[in-house]
């Protein structure tokens, strides 16, 4: 059985016919192609497909794109304007928080929702929010950095 | 703004992994293409009696259903390594079992469908058959008297394999004022780089020629692998592509079965076929690292000199041979175990062991990190057991800087370095002489302070080829790279590395800037595809930079000759009489030049031209086989503080000096240091691949149950860098991707039992352990 979802997805209004047991990730990835956003794992655990619903961001592994029905949805493919980073992107760069790529749109995003709700975090603060997205390859020592120095772009 | 070497450049590849547009091999979907699901064996160890494949090929979607018998006569996953060239035991890996599973995540089928869901549901409804056998899952279990064997040989042995003199070293121990012995585990560990692997198969009938699309660190040795010992596909039939890839970690060096059947299957349905991991597969079937058992026995005299060192090994294959699996526990293990010292006389016998697990493969440092672990361990204990100052036994045994070129009793003779000077510095830097106070703090607080020291070195840059062919390497070891210069004098780089979050696109445009004088964003480093690159043995072993920077800069000097040759003729000077330098070619002695971008439009509308005696165009390719290994080395120093009441661990300072000798990017190469200590932090006190010794059932299956760490277990690191250049290279540059990773466990090891006053906790040292540890100690 299919059903149809009707959503905002950066900026724009889609839907699409999907199964009931479809997650949102899919639907973004597979259906949208827009594939920034990422599959790391199937707990629950990796936070690279975490994109942001109504405001908040949310695991698109961990929701049925049945959920996002009539939902405002972006991913990172979202954030950058003509060709310029948006500030969180930027620090990022700046302060060599990535590098293999594969977890950033996630940690990018989560960034994102832990700057509007405190915009001005301290070190400890930012490793606690981490808790749920995962990076194997920078110790986050850099992401860390990253998520600070963008915090601070966006707040001046 | 500086761009050369040495500048901390900001990395080209960034804007594409920060906005989405990476792509890596899930991201691609080719037209037309179906979709792939293993069925993997659920038990351990049995007999097929059957695979009933009927159900599932009658599903919706389902386009087929192969297995083993399919296959049969297409050859198995080949291993890349025998030590000393053999006898090794190397029974066949067949692609889809054949007759018998002996690992639970074995693959028994491969199920193709429209959509993953219809492969998905159909793999469901594949009915197995097993006749169960008991499982060997412990080293101790699969050398039992007559424990039941995995393969048709006469028991689970692999390999029985020594090095260093066995007489001499028995010797020394005879004269020994005292002997310090450990018993020590080295936990195994999956290595979870957060790309899962996936693979898509491809053939082309309009050519006869095949594509892979796969998660891999090294494509050209994929092709060679597949093409040659497996599928019978000559290189020029057979394009792997290696796109963006998620981390690695030694994860994805191995040829898998899995890029085999896709590859093979592509041709059978007449379709591209996907296959992508999902993380509980990625558990069961990546392989994984380390699964070391070892006594090692350090002699001293009273006052510390180390006589001899004397190691037993029992290193777990699991159940087949991967790739690279014995050269792990072998040569990248034995030949590190002089460490920084001068220890006289070695000796390291290692077994090799088939279990009912995931095949053991590298996995970040892979070899160096468990011979430096038991070093820098024993070392620490017997610098504790003889009363002596950790950081003064060290002193007392390093060898001197004045003493290198070295060799070592285990065959490797070290280039350069400054031992000593490295502790100095890291002492420094720690504040060791304030420990004592911040101890006493601490003690104020209720909490038990401990310091740790490991130093380490490691042989990177594999290899010069004619060792890794005596020690019994089936490939050369050298890198290619092309050097093409197009008309305007923009360049693109062809190499033989691949990055998997290493940031060559940055690091080797940074070479070719130097050395050309060109921009930097005149530069674009192209790598991960057979078809264009003219060959590569791919990124592992902190070998890149070493290698593949190397052969760069090979090209770059032809680049330059010819350059030189083209500039004297429009210069109307001798070709001996130009210098080039920041990218002018200039008449010694005169003020007559030339720049690169003039050379290079000269070079492809050659109207002043000595065409008589020399081709047009400016296009150099180079192969650059290395004269040793580089040996990086360092010393990383960390402090924690204990919980007494729940044996929580804190990390609460990490201080490294590393010498990786020249340094092209100080921004890249403090991430690679900081992303090695996570995972030598994360084997250390989180991580652990556990296995029921009964059921063979991979207990850590998913990040729920495995924990690798997160921002919250670490803390910030303090690293600096000595600089002692590598003699052998063009760039003097040894290596930075795996130090972090050799370090980090005996470190935070030494530090805890410091912290609780014990001789030992095994790895992961979690608060259970700690917490018990601490009891016995106390009940003491």
């Amino acid at each position: 059985m299919t059903l149809t979802v009707t959503m905002t997805l950066n900026g724009e209004s889609v839907s699409a016919e999907v199964e009931g047991r479809t997650l949102l990730v899919q639907l973004i990835r597979d259906h949208f192609r827009l594939t920034g956003t990422h599959v790391g794992c199937d707990t629950s655990q990796c936070g690279a497909c975490v994109v942001h619903m109504n405001g908040q961001s949310v695991k698109s592994c961990t929701v049925l794109a049945a959920q996002a029905d009539g939902a405002e949805v972006s991913t990172i493919e979202s954030l950058a304007e003509n060709g310029e980073l948006h500030p969180m992107q930027q620090a990022f760069k700046d302060n060599h928080g990535l590098q293999c790529g594969f977890c950033t749109p996630g940690m990018v995003m989560s960034a994102l929702d832990l700057v509007a709700n405190n915009p001005d975090p301290g070190e400890a603060e930012i490793r606690d929010w981490l808790e749920g997205n995962l990076c194997r390859c920078t110790g986050y020592h850099n992401i860390v950095k990253s998520i600070a120095a963008g915090a601070q772009a966006m707040r001046s | 703004m500086d761009t050369g070497i040495g500048a901390a450049v900001t990395r080209k590849e960034d804007f594409r992994f920060l906005t989405g547009q990476g792509n890596y091999t899930d991201d691609i979907a080719r037209p037309g293409q179906a979709h792939a699901v293993f069925v993997r064996s659920v038990v351990a160890h049995a007999n097929l009696r059957s695979v009933d494949t009927e159900a599932a090929s009658a599903m919706p979607g389902v386009v087929a259903v192969f297995t083993g018998d399919d296959l049969e006569g297409v050859g198995g996953v080949p291993c890349g390594f025998a030590p000393d060239g053999g006898p090794m035991n190397e029974p066949p890996r067949p692609v889809l079992a054949q007759g018998k599973v002996r690992f639970v995540g074995d693959m028994v089928a491969m199920v193709i469908a429209e959509t993953l869901e219809q492969a998905r549901d159909a793999a469901e409804a594949v009915d197995v058959d097993y006749n169960e056998i008991p499982a060997v899952v412990s080293m101790e279990a699969a050398q039992a008297e007559g424990a039941p064997t995995l393969h048709d040989l006469d028991d689970n042995s692999c390999f029985s394999w020594g090095i260093g003199d066995a007489e001499a070293t028995d010797a020394a121990f005879a004269r020994a004022d005292h002997v310090t012995t450990l018993e020590l585990v080295n936990n195994r560990k999956c290595p979870n780089a957060i790309e899962p692997r996936a693979a898509i198969g491809e053939y082309d009938s309009a050519h006869d020629s095949y594509t892979l699309y796969t998660t891999s660190q090294n494509p050209h040795v994929i092709r060679l692998l597949m093409g040659a010992f497996v599928l019978g596909i000559p290189e020029h039939k057979l394009r792997v592509v290696s796109p963006d890839v998620g981390g690695g970690f030694g994860s994805k060096i191995p040829h898998y079965p899995e890029e085999i059947a896709v590859t093979w299957a592509g041709k059978q349905v007449g379709r591209p076929v996907k296959w992508t991991a999902e993380r509980t597969e990625s558990f069961l079937s990546d392989t994984h690292g380390r699964d070391h058992i070892t006594r090692v026995e350090l002699a001293c005299t009273s006052d510390g000199e180390f006589l001899g060192l004397r190691v037993h090994t029992q290193a777990n294959m699991g159940a087949y041979l991967s790739t690279f699996g014995p050269l792990i526990p072998t040569y990248l293990y034995g030949t590190l175990l002089a460490g920084l010292y001068t220890t006289p006389a070695i000796r390291c016998d290692v077994v090799g062991v088939f279990t009912n697990t995931a095949p053991v493969d590298a996995e970040r440092g892979a070899g160096r990190p468990e011979a430096t672990f038991l070093l820098e361990r024993v070392v620490e204990t017997a610098a504790r057991e003889l009363g002596i100052d950790p950081v003064e036994l060290r002193r007392r045994n390093f060898i001197p800087a004045d003493a290198l070129p070295y060799q070592t009793p285990v065959i490797v003779q070290y280039d350069s370095g400054n031992y000593e000077g490295v502790l100095d510095r890291a002492a420094e830097a720690a504040d060791y002489a304030g420990f004592a106070r911040r101890r006493e703090e601490a003690r104020s607080r209720g909490r038990l302070r401990g310091i740790g020291f490991a130093g380490y070195i490691e042989a990177c840059g594999m290899a010069p080829s004619n060792i890794a062919g005596i020690i019994g390497a089936r490939a050369g070891l050298f890198e290619a790279a092309q050097v093409r210069v197009h008309p305007t004098g923009s360049v693109s780089v062809y190499t033989g590395s691949h990055s998997h979050g290493q940031g060559h696109e940055t690091t080797f445009a940074q070479i070719v800037s130097d050395r050309l004088g060109i921009p930097f964003e005149n530069v674009d480093v192209v790598h991960g595809d057979t078809d264009q690159i003219p060959f590569g043995m791919g990124t592992y072993g902190s070998r890149s930079l070493a290698v593949g920077g190397s052969a760069i800069c090979k090209a770059l000097d032809k680049i330059i000759a010819k350059g030189k040759k083209i500039a004297a003729h429009a210069l109307e000077a001798g070709e001996s009489d130009i210098d080039f330098e920041s990218g002018e070619f200039r008449v010694r002695g005169t003020d007559k030049s030339v720049g690169f971008g003039d050379i290079a439009l000269s070079a492809y509308v050659p109207h002043n031209y000595p065409l008589e005696e020399l081709e047009p165009g400016l296009d150099e390719g180079a192969f650059y086989d290395p004269a040793n290994f580089t040996f990086p080395a360092g010393c990383h120093i960390c402090e924690v503080e204990v919980d007494p009441e729940t044996g929580t661990t804190q990390i609460v300072n990490w201080n490294a000096v590393d010498d990786f000798g020249k340094i092209v990017n100080p921004m890249i190469v403090d991430g690679q240091v900081h992303g090695g200590i996570a995972h030598g932090v994360g084997q250390a006190m989180l991580e652990n691949c556990a296995y029921d010794e009964e059921s063979g059932q991979l207990l850590s299956g998913s990040l729920t149950d495995y924990c690798i760490p997160r921002a919250d277990d670490l803390p910030s690191f303090h690293i600096e860098t000595t600089e002692t250049p590598c003699p052998h290279n063009p760039l003097g540059v040894k290596g930075c991707g795996e130090a972090g990773a050799i370090a980090a466990p005996a470190a935070l090891i030494n530090a805890i039992t410091d912290a609780i006053g014990v001789a030992h906790v095994d790895m992961p040292a979690t608060p259970e352990k700690v917490w018990a540890a601490l009891q016995s100690a106390q009940g003491e």
